[in-house]
């Protein structure tokens, strides 16, 4: 056990170590991964280590490489065990808490705030943390760890603690600290002195809370959007619900492909919806001309504005709120509805009486979710917005162009995030426990009974109906990109895709295209953020289901929450927080794979709960008691049981991070460019032509990523035959 | 293949589950060698009291011992001691072998020389051969026997057994927990042993530990609990016993005149004096008939089950449970019947007096 112990203290001592004397301590323009401040080390200043910026003059260092002497000493003067274990926690948390405050108050050009210049006099501004920084910040997490673990907290597992440490220490740095940010820098005037100037102008701002249209004018943003929101999760809810009964209760013979809708709102980038809707209502729109040149009606720009974003949004989620739905009108018990039967009841009074009601909480809970998606849509507002925009768009008006004003985007966001967690906080606390859904081990025979004849033919044809409208707008993002000029000239043509993909040969490839280059940018980013994502989500989701340890119940719910933040305010805080010293990345690839990997983290650790809840609790035990520690059972044991978790995790995250585009906005950069930002470039440009082309060539990635995927599950076999294997449908991940 | 025989001692141990205290005050003391059953109806903690010594949970308060070390705060990974799971929990995507080699790679064994111990197990437990082949592919007696060698393999100071039989059926139940027993006495090493089955504990056990509501309600040989109940909740729980009231009558020495509707037995006193006292009354202590001396009685039900007859006879004691494998035909309700004593199904119950 001592050996133990002190085995991993001397490696981090180590790298605290190393981390101190022979690496950079500030971030540095050119780059850590260049390798080029080897030679000049100790010579340039701006790549000098920790140890030797103390030396010249840091002072706000010397705590820094006290604590870790402190930690050394303990290792080396004391015997391992409890008494240890707290001086080491303690001095991992004094250390993180060192770090923080001095980060905090020593900018870029001295003291951040005026009250600590007043008190300590001046101070040399310092940059951002580079390496050294970060690994000594993880060498004193680890330290409290470590230390937790010598106290016998948890029952010892030093793996267990620090995993929990790191990711709390990771979500506290991507997911809270950036939101804190953001509603500091709203009171903050431009040279950092404290200003509620910004938010009272905003914040009584009648653009934003303005009820005139009640009286006949213009209402304000945040009404609109709630208005929309409100309307898109009724249609949605009711049509998700008619999809549902007519796959689930109806003899209609083509109910088996109408579960291939639930598979788009995966594949399609969220603005594609809104480009195609332009292409076939807009102004110039192939259905627009057919019906002026009917009727001689002028129809003008009706589609630009809510009702536009409305109907882009009623297709974008619809096929959600099905998905949802399925669950829920399968999960009712057929006995239920037997038994009804058997109580002088006909069909029509059963689903009136018994099947409506018992479906309510999960209708509730649609709609809850299709109100959240509509809230954070930024796609299809974007592109079908026109001069009346939503929250999330307006936020970004607000950074971006002409404006530049964070306080209005701080407290916009504010408002957007206030509805949402609402919304999240409705659907967690007050839905909690109210669901009927029968999910018992047992058996329940029977079948569910078809739906009365007078509900079927209604419910049929509005499927039907919707489901055509549907293909009709997709159609139109196949066929658009071989049209030339939308609504002018309908020549076919492969201009666009040689425009966007075209390749030369001279000698080498050459990629002529001008999307290659933002392809290849998402391609590699999500290629690196989607094993994160994975790791970290199902990391999670084992401490989750199988550790018990203090404060586990708040942890997973402030994740959850996390996924409930609309893509905007992520990304306006990103920004606000990471631009500035003490963590700077913004331009860099680093802060998109960071904001994919906490933004679709949550999903990862939803489906390693669910994988995980089936996979026996005794096996982990078993592997305890054969003497392998939990680094080992999980590598061993728990990874090859949820190999189909794992894969699902994977290439969700991947094409989550293809598809992205309200928080990436705001991060990409010239050098970091992602194709859907490049796109809604495209987009603004009018380039119609070539987005729409860009835009299927994504689309058909990711159907070849996500069918290769389903080949791959569905070809693996775990369990015998008969048993039925544990690979969840990818598409129930986005059920969210 | 040598065991060795590690000692378990609980000292005052606590274990409470937030609010709930599952455990009150726990010690107990386990020979080296010995096999000890935890017996007692489901929620009396005898589970929990195994996973703490397993490691995998931690007492609240008080120390627990094995091989004379305190491993209290010892993670399971470093305690010298392996379990069978009531569920077997061998890993699904492990050969037979793999599974049982697993323990012995996770101390750093080399995977050539830990097979050979595997495969040397599984002959141990009559699975020679059978190394390639999946859990799944195993009948539900042959899963069982994996998760024993799996945990014998590593030769543990103390093998835990949690519930092994009651994923097998009747028939099974009983060769498997004769071929664990046989294991155990061959092999030497000490065994803990948790089971709901008041049976299986006395067909298997050196000593049973009763336990109720985190307690030890009685620990001793399987004939002193049987023979020797301390409390009602004894008597009840093993071997269902009739509780009912009697007079003590005399005593003299360790012998102690007991009066039972109207009949008198001598039983061994118990540390009892003259008054009433509670008696454990087992189904066999009479001999139900038609004639002669004893308790009169009348057949309230009978049930005919082919090497024996049931009775429920009411009288003096009130309604009883009783059993005939002597008479042929099964008597009728509502005949008389006298109830003639033997004293080797009665005891005193020393509690409530």
């Amino acid at each position: 056990m001592t050996s133990k112990d002190n085995r991993r203290l001397d490696l981090i001592l180590a790298a605290g170590l190393i981390a101190l004397v022979a690496l950079p301590w500030y971030r540095f323009n050119g780059g850590f991964f260049g390798l080029e401040w080897l030679g000049e080390l100790y010579s340039a200043a701006k790549v000098r280590p920790g140890a030797v910026q103390a030396l010249t003059g840091r002072w706000q260092l010397w705590p820094v490489i006290a604590l870790i002497a402190v930690a050394a000493g303990l290792r080396f003067m004391r015997p391992a065990g409890p008494p240890r274990g707290k001086a080491l926690a303690w001095v991992g948390a004094i250390g993180i808490a060192w770090m923080l405050a001095e980060g905090l108050s020593v900018g870029l050009r001295g003291w951040n705030w005026g009250l600590l210049e007043a008190t300590f006099g001046d101070v040399a501004g310092q940059p951002a943390f580079g390496a050294g920084a970060v690994i000594v910040g993880v060498v004193f997490a680890l330290l409290i760890a470590f230390g937790a673990a010598e106290r016998g907290a948890l029952k010892g597992d030093a793996f267990v603690l620090a995993s929990i440490t790191l990711l709390v220490l990771l979500v506290a740095v991507f997911v809270f600290y950036p939101l804190v940010s953001m509603f500091t820098g709203a009171f903050q005037n431009f040279d950092g002195s404290f200003t509620s100037e910004g938010v009272r102008n905003n914040i009584v701002d009648p653009k934003i809370w303005s009820l005139a249209c009640l009286a006949g004018g213009n209402c304000g943003i945040a009404w609109r959007t709630f208005f929309l929101a409100i309307c898109t999760a009724t249609g949605t809810t009711l049509l998700g619900l008619v999809f549902a009964l007519v796959a689930t209760r109806t003899g209609f013979r083509f109910k088996k492909s109408l579960r291939l809708l639930t598979v788009l709102p995966i594949i399609t980038p969220p603005f594609v919806v809104g480009l195609a809707l332009t292409m076939l209502l807009g102004r110039s729109g192939s259905l627009t001309q057919v019906i002026e040149s009917a009727t001689g009606w002028e129809l003008g720009r009706w589609l630009y504005g809510l009702t536009g974003i409305w109907i882009a949004q009623m297709l974008s989620f619809t096929p959600i709120s099905f998905l949802v739905l399925i669950g829920v009108v399968e999960g009712i018990s057929p006995s239920m509805e037997e038994a009804s039967q058997t109580l002088r009841s006909d069909r029509w009074r059963t689903f009136r009486k018994v099947s409506l009601p018992l479906m309510a909480p999960g209708l509730a809970n649609a709609f809850l979710i299709g109100f959240i998606e509509s809230m954070a849509d930024f796609g299809n507002p974007l592109v079908l917005g026109g001069s009346g925009g939503v929250l999330s768009t307006e936020i970004f008006f607000a950074v971006v162009g002409a404006q530049n004003d964070p306080a209005r985007a701080a407290v916009l966001a504010s408002v957007l995030l206030v509805f949402t967690l609402s919304a999240f906080l409705a659907q967690r606390l007050w839905l909690a426990g109210k669901n009927y859904s029968t999910v018992t081990g047992k058996g329940d025979g029977g079948r569910h009974i078809a739906l009365p004849r007078r509900v079927a033919w209604p419910v049929i044809s509005v499927a039907v109906a919707w489901a055509a409208f549907t293909i009709t707008v997709y159609g139109m993002i196949v066929f658009g990109g071989f049209v030339k000029v939308w609504g002018l000239d309908h020549s076919l043509t492969f201009d666009h895709y040689i425009r966007a993909f075209g390749v030369a040969w001279d000698g080498g490839i050459r990629w002529t295209g001008v999307a290659w280059d933002s392809f290849w940018t998402t391609m590699e980013i999500a290629l690196i953020a989607a094993p994160l994502t994975a790791a970290v989500g199902l990391l999670t989701a084992w401490l989750i289901v199988r550790q018990r340890f203090p404060g586990r119940s708040v942890f997973e719910f402030a994740l959850m929450m996390s996924f409930a933040i609309p893509g905007t305010v992520i990304g306006i805080s990103y920004i606000m927080a990471f631009n500035l010293p003490p963590l700077q990345m913004t331009g860099t690839a680093v802060i998109l794979i960071a904001c994919f990997v906490f933004r679709n983290m949550p999903v990862g650790v939803r489906g390693g709960v669910a994988a995980m809840a089936q996979l026996d609790g005794s096996l982990d035990e078993a592997s305890l008691t054969l003497g392998a520690g939990s680094a080992r059972t999980m590598r061993k044991v728990i990874l090859p049981l949820m190999r189909p978790a794992i894969l699902a995790a994977l290439v969700y995250s991947f094409v989550r991070a293809i598809t992205s585009i309200s928080a990436v906005i705001f991060l990409v950069s010239a050098k970091y460019n992602m194709a859907t930002a490049y796109i809604v470039g495209l987009v603004e440009n009018g380039e119609y032509g070539i987005a729409i082309a860009y835009s299927s060539v994504l689309i058909l990635v990711m159907i070849t990523v996500i069918g290769g995927f389903q080949l791959l599950v569905g070809e693996r076999r775990l369990r015998r035959p008969g048993d039925t294997s544990a690979a969840p449908p990818l598409a129930k991940d986005a059920a969210t | 293949m040598t065991q060795k025989r590690g000692a378990v001692e609980f000292r005052a141990v606590r274990k409470n589950f937030g609010a709930f205290t599952a455990i009150p005050d726990l010690s107990l003391a386990i020979e080296p060698g010995e096999l000890v059953t935890l017996l007692g109806p489901s929620g009396c903690g005898k589970t929990t009291t195994l996973r703490m010594l397993a490691g995998l949970e931690s007492p609240s308060d008080g120390q627990i011992l094995i091989g004379g070390q305190d491993v209290t705060r010892l993670p399971a990974d470093r305690r010298d001691v392996s379990m069978v799971f009531q569920s077997y929990a061998l890993f699904p995507h492990m050969t037979v072998g793999q599974n049982v080699a697993y323990g012995l790679e996770s101390g750093g064994m080399k995977p050539g020389p830990a097979r050979e111990r595997a495969t040397e197990t599984l002959d141990l437990v009559g699975l020679a051969g059978l190394e390639k082949r999946l859990p799944a592919e195993l009948s539900g007696g042959q899963q069982q026997r994996v998760a024993v060698a799996r945990a014998l393999v590593l030769e543990p100071q103390v093998l835990l057994l949690d519930e092994p039989l009651s994923n097998l059926d009747a028939r099974l139940r009983r060769r498997v927990r004769t071929e664990i027993r046989e294991l155990q006495q061959r092999l030497g090493f000490t065994a803990v042993y948790v089971t709901h089955d008041q049976e299986e504990a006395l067909a298997v056990s050196d000593r049973i530990v009763v336990m109720k509501e985190g307690r030890v309600a009685q620990m001793g040989s399987p004939r002193e609990l049987y023979e020797s109940p301390a409390s009602e909740f004894i008597a009840d729980f093993i071997g269902e016993a009739n509780v009912v009231d009697g007079q003590v009558v005399s005593v003299e020495g360790d012998v102690a005149q007991v009066e039972l509707g109207g009949a008198t037995v001598a039983l061994p006193a118990r540390g009892l004096q003259p008054g009433p006292a509670r008696v454990s009354f087992r189904a066999n202590a009479v001999r139900v008939t038609t004639g002669g001396q004893g308790i009169a009685g009348t057949i309230a039900t009978s049930a005919y089950l082919g090497d024996h007859v049931e009775y429920e006879i009411d009288g003096p004691l009130g309604r009883i449970f009783v059993v005939d494998d002597e008479s042929e035909t099964p008597l009728r309700p509502g005949s008389a019947v006298v109830l003639e004593l033997r004293p080797r199904g009665l005891a005193l119950i020393p509690e409530g007096t």
